[in-house]
């Protein structure tokens, strides 16, 4: 009996860690700009989202290039794929950087409510530019489906057998975390990161740059951003314009929950929320299990998973505005 | 004179209209402790700002070792060898006091590590709290981890604001005799002092500023008998 409800359980788990792994790195974006700028930056779920169209896109314009260079079909779709992860990771550190520069660092001595107004701004002219560039239509993700020969082969835990994707995102996330943490603490550009973050002038009286170190902030955060939507879209089957706003929210929801400026926090919290709203998804499905409901009944849990999300937020905001690991004096935005 | 390490040259500087420095000239030879006393207002801070590059300003001109530098970054400026220990301290809370020292020392490209013992054998206190957050240490010792942070850079000038601004007296006193210490390091000091009386003790050359202009300027020693500094600065009733 256990063993059963066990084995029902363990899919939800597992794609939950792998949702929330997926939730961390774009919300380690949205935690260490507003630990830099005090901004919440509205366009992080689409800069999130055009990295999923600049992946369709390369990979639609470099497979027939390698095919002509003479590579069979198969192999030349691999390079491919290869080559566009690195143009996916290249494009959109160059956005996440060039609208640092252009829409919020002439604003660096306005008030922050005008910062935010100017990074809806971005946000919706991303979106727009999407609609514009796809004919608002989905484009069909390559990686996706039985096309994508390593990632998303099924392999087995136990008696689940799970796309790898979902193994490897949450260990790829954790690397990546540890590297990002150690990076603050260790070195001196993160300790120049930690005193910006404090104090603007005095940072630049010890003669520290400080737009440099605002554009590395950016940087660590489309890269990770970058990196979210290649193991995101991976199970999906399509990108949108408007793909990034849900996973976006989700991840900003999850960088409130654990303390928005904390990254050890936004990581933490996006694993709690990737994994309850992975159990909600299946509550029917191990309730049965479980003999709780009885002759087929079901309460349709499933339909709630966003919904507890965003009344995680709600809940979270009355209760503890400054998340698990925030600091006590958090301004209101 | 060719002996300034700094010479300061007809400045002014405004904030949205208002002048805050009205063509203040100030010369600071290599070596020495210069003042600048006044009061709330006069446009001390601004000045020492200004030279530091956080404040930007056309009309004059700051020339340091006989380079101008107004209009430079703030970066370049820490970089030739000036720099300020600011009003309030202001160190960094979140760091730990060696990181504070360390940040203080961000553009050296060199071994610091002598540095940052000799700042500890100036202030015992901060090596045993090393590993302590600077959030966490009293107002006197994040006093001398600012000076102890500017100190870190390696400067030719040093500027302090307002050092002895909210500290107890013992402090002060303390404050003040690592003034005289680093200055015999031949670190040239320029200091800002709502405290008069202590700062043209140690000061060799003092301005007095009133409202963004020089009104006084002289041998520490000298204003400290001088009757008007006496009545307006340093206390004492008209007979």
């Amino acid at each position: 009996m256990i063993g059963k409800l066990f084995s029902t359980c363990l899919p939800y788990i597992l794609s939950g860690i792998s949702v929330g792994g997926q939730y961390a790195l774009i919300a380690i974006g949205y935690t260490m700009v507003y630990g830099i700028l005090r901004l919440i930056n509205f366009a992080h779920g689409d800069i999130f989202m055009v990295a999923g169209l600049i992946m369709v896109y390369s990979n639609v314009a470099l497979t027939p290039l390698f095919m002509n260079m003479g590579l069979s079909a198969g192999s030349a779709f691999i390079v491919s794929i290869i080559s566009s992860v690195v143009i996916v990771l290249v494009l959109t550190v160059i956005l996440g950087l060039t609208i640092e520069k252009a829409a919020y660092r002439p604003l660096r001595n306005a008030p922050r409510m005008s910062v935010m107004i100017s990074a809806i701004g971005v946000s919706y002219l991303i979106q727009n530019a999407a609609i514009y560039i796809t004919g608002g239509l989905a484009k069909p993700y390559p990686a996706s489906g039985a096309a994508m020969p390593w990632l998303s082969d099924q392999i087995t835990i136990g008696s689940t057998s799970i796309k790898r994707v979902t193994v490897i995102t949450p260990i790829l996330t954790i690397l990546l975390v540890v590297a990002l943490v150690l990076l603050i603490k260790k070195t001196k550009i993160g300790m120049a990161m930690r005193a910006v973050s404090k104090d603007f002038r005095t940072s630049r009286l010890m003669g520290i740059e400080v737009n440099n170190v605002i554009s590395v902030t950016f940087f660590i955060g489309s890269f990770l951003a970058a990196v979210g939507s290649l193991l995101y879209f991976t199970n999906y089957a399509s990108v949108t314009p408007t793909s990034g706003a849900m996973p976006g929210l989700k991840a900003f929801v999850a960088a409130v929950f654990g303390g928005i400026g904390s990254v050890p926090g936004a990581v933490v919290g996006a694993f709690i929320i990737g994994i309850c709203e992975n159990i909600l998804k299946g509550l029917d499905n191990i309730l049965s299990t479980a003999g709780v409901f009885k002759d087929g009944f079901t309460f349709g849990f499933a339909t709630f998973s966003d919904a507890f999300t965003f009344i995680l937020l709600i809940v979270i905001l009355c209760v503890k505005p400054t998340g698990l690991f925030g600091e006590k004096n958090t301004d209101k935005v | 004179m060719s002996n300034n390490i700094l010479e300061i040259n007809n400045l002014s500087v405004s904030y949205g209209g208002i002048k805050a420095v009205k063509g203040v000239t100030i010369e600071v030879p290599e070596g020495s402790i210069v003042t600048l006393i006044g009061a709330n207002g006069a446009g001390k801070s601004t000045i020492l700002r200004t030279i530091c590059g956080l404040e930007k300003t056309k009309t004059g001109s700051i020339k340091f070792l006989g380079e101008e530098i107004l209009g430079k970054p703030a970066n370049y400026i820490v970089a030739k060898g000036i720099t300020l220990v600011p009003e309030g301290r202001c160190i960094f809370p979140n760091l730990t006091v060696l990181e504070n020292l360390k940040i203080g020392a961000y553009l050296r490209k060199d071994s610091i590590e002598d540095d940052i013992n000799y700042v500890f054998s100036l202030f015992p206190r901060l090596r045993e709290r090393e590993w302590q957050l600077a959030g966490t240490l009293s107002g006197g010792e994040q006093q001398m981890l600012a000076v102890g942070r500017a100190l870190m850079a390696k400067p030719k000038l040093l500027m302090m604001d307002e050092p002895s601004l909210g500290l107890a007296p013992l402090i002060v006193k303390d404050i003040f005799s690592i003034i005289k210490t680093i200055n015999d390091r031949s670190i040239t000091v320029l200091l800002i002092e709502q405290n008069a009386n202590m700062a043209l003790q140690v000061a060799d050359i003092a301005y007095v500023l009133e409202t963004g202009s020089v009104t006084m300027t002289g041998k520490g020693r000298e204003l400290l008998e001088d009757e008007r500094i006496k009545e307006a600065y340093l206390g004492k009733k008209k007979q």
